[in-house]
């Protein structure tokens, strides 16, 4: 750790690491000779491609180390989006001739409720499953709503807004018991928190590299061996022919570099992580006595703090603290240029009061114990000026 | 109704045709409307909220088959 930012060194604080993370110094080099120097398709025959297809194979096996995987059972994409849109088409189309019903919960991100809205115009049949106040999902209530026809279950490991660990394990061995495929997005919790897929159980899993201080642009989905899946974009042998394209050396280098260093590092960073949130926690409850912890109490991702306080709006406190140099976000990244209610958290039965009051800070590995001080500090003040309003 | 532009959000799913919207709406003029054709059911809901969180007009919603058709004022 201690590694230099360049972050810190422009008085910022940036506290919305959820949404994305920098690159590390140790992963850019890594990647950098991949531009210019051993710019060959791995695809080729000579010895120069050689070298960009073992880079592409050792990345392969990093990121298959941090999941307990083997690297054969790894597929590189261009992020979380597409990789939850190839695990969902994917299983579907393939097993068609099986069923057409599919579970989720309904906190589930975008990238996976939008893929079956298309579906559902083709005959897919959806059930989603209710959370708790927490946002953990309901087990039983999953358990139930499993038909004959049922071909796919799919789940988030961590939920993107609020940070709440589902329970993976439990689902995983409900979804085996009934031989059906069980697709885990593990986006906001992947290279954060520990995913041994053994231990999950799950048959199909999501990772992005962008949010454990790899690039943007690259990301990848487990696909455990046996699994059923058919590709969603066609025309090249890459990937086993699970994806088509070229495949994107550096940035693939450059997740198999951050695996390695999550996979290495994953204790103390979590250690610091869960400091950093009850620090914050703390200090943010003697300037804002009113604020609610959203999501689970100790099921979460530790980076996340997700709050709610009544009579702010949380997009006005964004702005204002933005304005200050201190970046949060309202919701999650993908709706907050939309402006649209958070699905997740009125699925957890808060009030309108409190989905308009919401907010989330976010930590990483460059925070210090001075910027959370100072990010609550600065939140309370706006927040206590907010309201007075 | 009579609006100065319309944008084409057939097929996809809110909150995209929130974004799109907010796009539209940027060109053009405070006072004139804005058609938003969709068939997402979510739109239904999702616009009028939207409206009020950004402080334009909701006007209405018509259908004409599976399509939706809604209409906001730009206000600010």
């Amino acid at each position: 750790m201690g590694r230099s930012s360049v972050i810190q060194a422009r008085r910022m604080i940036y506290a919305d690491y959820a949404s994305s993370t920098p690159v590390l110094q140790e992963v850019k080099q890594e990647m950098l000779p991949y531009f210019d120097e051993l710019y060959a398709n791995p695809s080729n025959l000579h010895d120069f491609a050689l070298k960009a297809r073992r880079a592409v194979e050792g990345a392969r096996e990093k990121v298959a180390q941090l999941l307990g995987a083997r690297s054969e059972e790894i597929v590189f994409t261009s992020g979380g989006a597409e990789a939850n849109n190839l695990a969902i088409k994917g299983v579907i189309q393939a097993n068609k001739a099986r069923g057409r019903h599919v579970v989720i919960s309904a906190v589930e991100h975008y990238s996976i409720m939008h893929p079956l809205q298309s579906l559902a115009r083709e005959g897919v049949q959806v059930t989603r499953v209710g959370v708790d106040e927490h946002g953990r999902v309901n087990v039983e209530e999953l358990e139930k709503a499993i038909r004959d026809d049922t071909i796919l279950i799919s789940v988030q490991h961590a939920n993107h807004e609020v940070g709440t660990l589902q329970p993976i394990k439990e689902i995983a061995e409900i979804a085996e018991e009934r031989g059906i495929t069980f697709h885990c997005d593990g986006v906001s919790a992947a290279g954060i928190v520990p995913a041994k897929v053994e231990e999950l159980g799950v048959d199909i899993y999501t990772l992005s590299a962008h949010r454990f201080y790899g690039p943007k642009g690259v990301g990848a989905l487990y696909l455990a061996r046996g699994v059923r899946l058919l590709p969603q974009i066609e025309g090249g042998i890459q990937e086993r022919g699970y994806r088509a394209g070229t495949e994107n050396v550096a940035g693939i280098v450059g997740m198999g570099k951050a695996a390695e260093l999550a996979e290495r590092e994953m204790s103390q960073r979590l250690e610091k992580l869960r400091t950093l949130r009850s620090k914050f926690i703390e200090a943010l409850r003697r300037e804002v006595p009113e604020a609610k912890i959203n999501g689970h109490p100790s099921e979460v991702n530790p980076m996340y703090v997700h709050i709610s306080v009544p009579g702010v709006e949380g997009e006005a406190v964004v702005a204002e603290l933005s304005s200050r140099g201190i970046y949060i976000t309202s919701g999650s990244p993908c709706m907050a240029r939309a402006a649209k209610a958070s699905h997740v958290l009125a699925a957890m039965g808060l009030s309108q009061e409190l989905i308009r009051g919401a907010m989330l800070f976010s930590f990483g590995i460059p925070t210090s114990e001075a910027d959370v001080a100072r990010v609550a500090q600065e939140a309370g003040e706006v927040i206590n000026r907010l309201r007075e309003r | 109704m009579k609006a100065k532009l319309s944008v084409d959000c057939v097929g996809m799913h809110c909150p995209v045709p929130l974004a799109k919207a907010g796009e539209a709406l940027q060109k053009l003029a405070v006072g004139e409307v804005l058609e938003i054709v969709a068939d997402d059911e979510d739109i239904i809901e999702d616009l009028p909220a939207w409206c009020r969180v950004t402080g334009n007009e909701y006007l209405g919603y018509a259908r004409e088959g599976g399509i939706i058709k809604a209409y906001i004022r730009r206000k600010v």
